[in-house]
């Protein structure tokens, strides 16, 4: 529980996160997303509620606890008066790590995030998806425990973010715990074996990505367009049609376990959508239905 | 005999989860044992490192601004103020040994309005790197005595080689000069302190700085007894002096430097007031910090 004066910016959230596993907490911009993990990382006081992370309370040992957490914030805080590598050397040392150690790390490091050759340049070079690997690259510095992630391929290209959940993968493979938010449907399922959607603050559904799915959607969704202003206007026509409408300003969304055969009635209907797609559910259905807002507004 | 029964699967998936927990809180706890110790060194480490990449600056600035200045005003204008006045012009001393042990502790001034203004908004600000070394086991008190730390190293490398100048000069006629330099740190730091404090106040520079430089640097330069004695102002004014740092630290330089005559007592209250400056600015810093990385 945390609050800023009267806002309570994180009201009841509670979960926990077995040691391996890659946890998401998946909500829009402003649900509390940001103070949760600042919460878990042990750099902000709790207005009330329990907090135990390794088994130890963060107000009295919050050094502690850090020193087995790796942290990527959600805007780069890297050093751009250093280099590449020096901003990895200095890193090290906060954590009370011999010079030595740190050195050689440094170096395993910056070829796990593929900047190898980039060791002497300077920060503001790199490029966006570079900056993000290298933040991640520091965060690993320590051999941590749990690595908390804030929104790691936010404002990043396609191709930047999927070399960046490659990287991600392998640590997850290697056993390193992940605790991450995200505003990115797809990300939540490429990277969380299990995760919470957010909202206000709050816990609104917790599983995996496929049980969240299954529970809160059907198995495949049609969405149709009539155009802007005939959307609300047809809707009223396509009731009966699918499990389950949603109408929102561009397009509606028929909710079925069979999307060609609902398409298929509205056409038979005499309806004649302008374009119309038949996809699979994802979580940004999941958070339609929870919270009736889509998660990028 | 089949021996004892088995402990159930979840028995032993609790003991192996509160063994591996209780393995982690270990780690833990000698993690934090170094960053506990030493982290105010580590963050000075890092102020070392980012005042290599300005290296020339700071050797410029030591020995290229003391040469300046001691030439400038120790030897140009002496020639006019000694020459007017006569050859011991101010307290018996020539114009030359009168201002040296001034402008060394403005010097250690001018390192502390470098050094504890825009590397604070860049740190807690515009290149939030205090916030990556909280994420780091640092606490918020260790980064504010790390900054000061290192910048006390490098003031008093920059008074050490601006006294040894002064020797060239020849303005150091007492044996207990080297003492100045001391008083030229103290002066810089209680001067620093609290002007970082006050920086680490500012959300925004919309520039607050630029004004504390003109409105209160300059005009403390130029009020504290530096090219001139306080003694020449009506006593209406003498305020400003007795109450700047500058003016106690160039007064207590000034006694370690050629014995400037003055009551102990009155060498006691600088260096008590500095020391209470650089106590007040120190621990105001260190709250700043709490209240900005904790929130």
């Amino acid at each position: 529980m945390k609050r800023y004066g009267e806002f309570a910016a994180v009201d009841g959230i509670s979960f926990e996160v077995a040691p391996g596993e890659s946890f998401g907490l998946l909500g829009p911009n402003g649900a509390g997303k940001s103070t949760t993990m600042r919460m878990v990382g042990a750099v902000s006081t709790r207005t009330a509620g329990d907090l135990a992370i390794l088994g130890l309370d963060p107000d009295r040992f919050g050094p502690e606890i850090r020193s087995q957490l790796g942290v990527v914030p959600q805007s780069d805080n890297l050093d751009t008066e250093l280099r590449v590598r020096e901003n990895l050397l200095v890193y090290g040392r906060y954590f009370g790590l011999p010079r030595r150690f740190v050195a050689e790390r440094a170096d395993e490091l910056l070829a796990f995030a593929q900047l190898e050759d980039k060791g002497k340049a300077k920060v503001d070079s790199l490029s966006g998806g570079m900056k993000r690997r290298l933040t991640i690259a520091r965060a690993l510095i320590n051999d941590p425990r749990v690595l908390l992630l804030d929104e790691p391929t936010t404002g990043l290209d396609p191709q930047a973010r999927h070399i960046l959940w490659d990287r991600l993968f392998r640590l997850k493979e290697q056993g390193t715990t992940l605790l991450l938010t995200t505003h990115y449907m797809d990300e939540a399922e490429q990277l969380c074996d299990r995760l919470v959607v957010v909202d206000k603050g709050r816990i609104m559904a917790e599983g995996t990505p496929a049980e969240l799915i299954r529970r809160y959607s059907t198995r495949e969704v049609l969405e149709v367009r009539f155009g802007s202003d005939r959307n609300a206007d047809v809707a009223e026509q396509l009731a009966g049609i699918g499990d389950r409408l949603e109408v929102l300003p561009d397009r509606i969304l028929i909710y079925s376990a069979n999307g060609e055969a609902e398409l298929e009635r509205i056409t038979d209907a005499g309806l004649h959508p302008l374009t119309s797609l038949v996809r699979r559910s994802s979580l940004e259905d999941v958070f339609l239905r929870l919270t009736g807002r889509s998660l990028i507004e | 005999m089949s021996g004892l029964p088995r402990s159930t699967s979840a028995e032993d998936e609790f003991r192996d989860h509160s063994e591996a927990s209780a393995t982690a809180t270990r780690r833990a706890l000698a993690g934090g044992r170094n960053p506990r110790r030493w982290g105010a060194w580590y963050v000075a480490e890092h102020r070392f490192r980012v005042m290599r990449s300005y290296t020339g600056t700071v050797i410029v600035a030591g020995i290229g601004s003391p040469l300046l200045y001691l030439y400038a005003l120790g030897v140009g204008l002496a020639t006019i103020v000694d020459g007017s006045v006569g050859a011991e012009p101010v307290g018996g001393v020539s114009y030359l040994v009168f201002v040296a042990p001034a402008l060394l502790a403005s010097a250690a001034i001018t390192v502390a309005s470098e050094e504890f203004t825009y590397p604070i908004m860049l740190g807690y600000k515009w290149n939030p790197t205090f916030s990556g070394m909280h994420a780091a086991p640092l606490r918020p008190q260790q980064i504010a005595d790390g900054v000061i730390l290192s910048v006390t190293v490098r003031m008093f490398v920059n008074a050490v080689l601006f006294f040894a100048l002064m020797l060239v000069f020849g303005a150091v006629p007492s044996p207990m000069g080297f003492l100045a330099v001391a008083a030229a740190v103290l002066t810089g730091l209680a001067f620093g302190a609290v002007l970082m404090a006050y920086t680490s106040t500012l959300e925004e520079d919309t520039g607050q700085l630029a004004m504390v430089m003109r409105f209160v640097v300059l005009p403390m330069t130029l009020f504290s007894g530096t090219f001139f004695p306080l003694t020449v102002f009506p006593i209406w004014l003498q305020w400003i002096g007795w109450i700047s740092p500058l003016w106690h630290g160039t007064e207590l330089a000034r006694v370690f430097t050629y014995g400037y005559p003055e009551p102990i007592w009155l060498t006691i209250v600088h260096v008590a007031y500095l020391g209470t400056m650089l106590a007040v600015g120190w621990v105001w810093a260190r709250r700043i910090a709490v209240r900005r990385l904790r929130k």
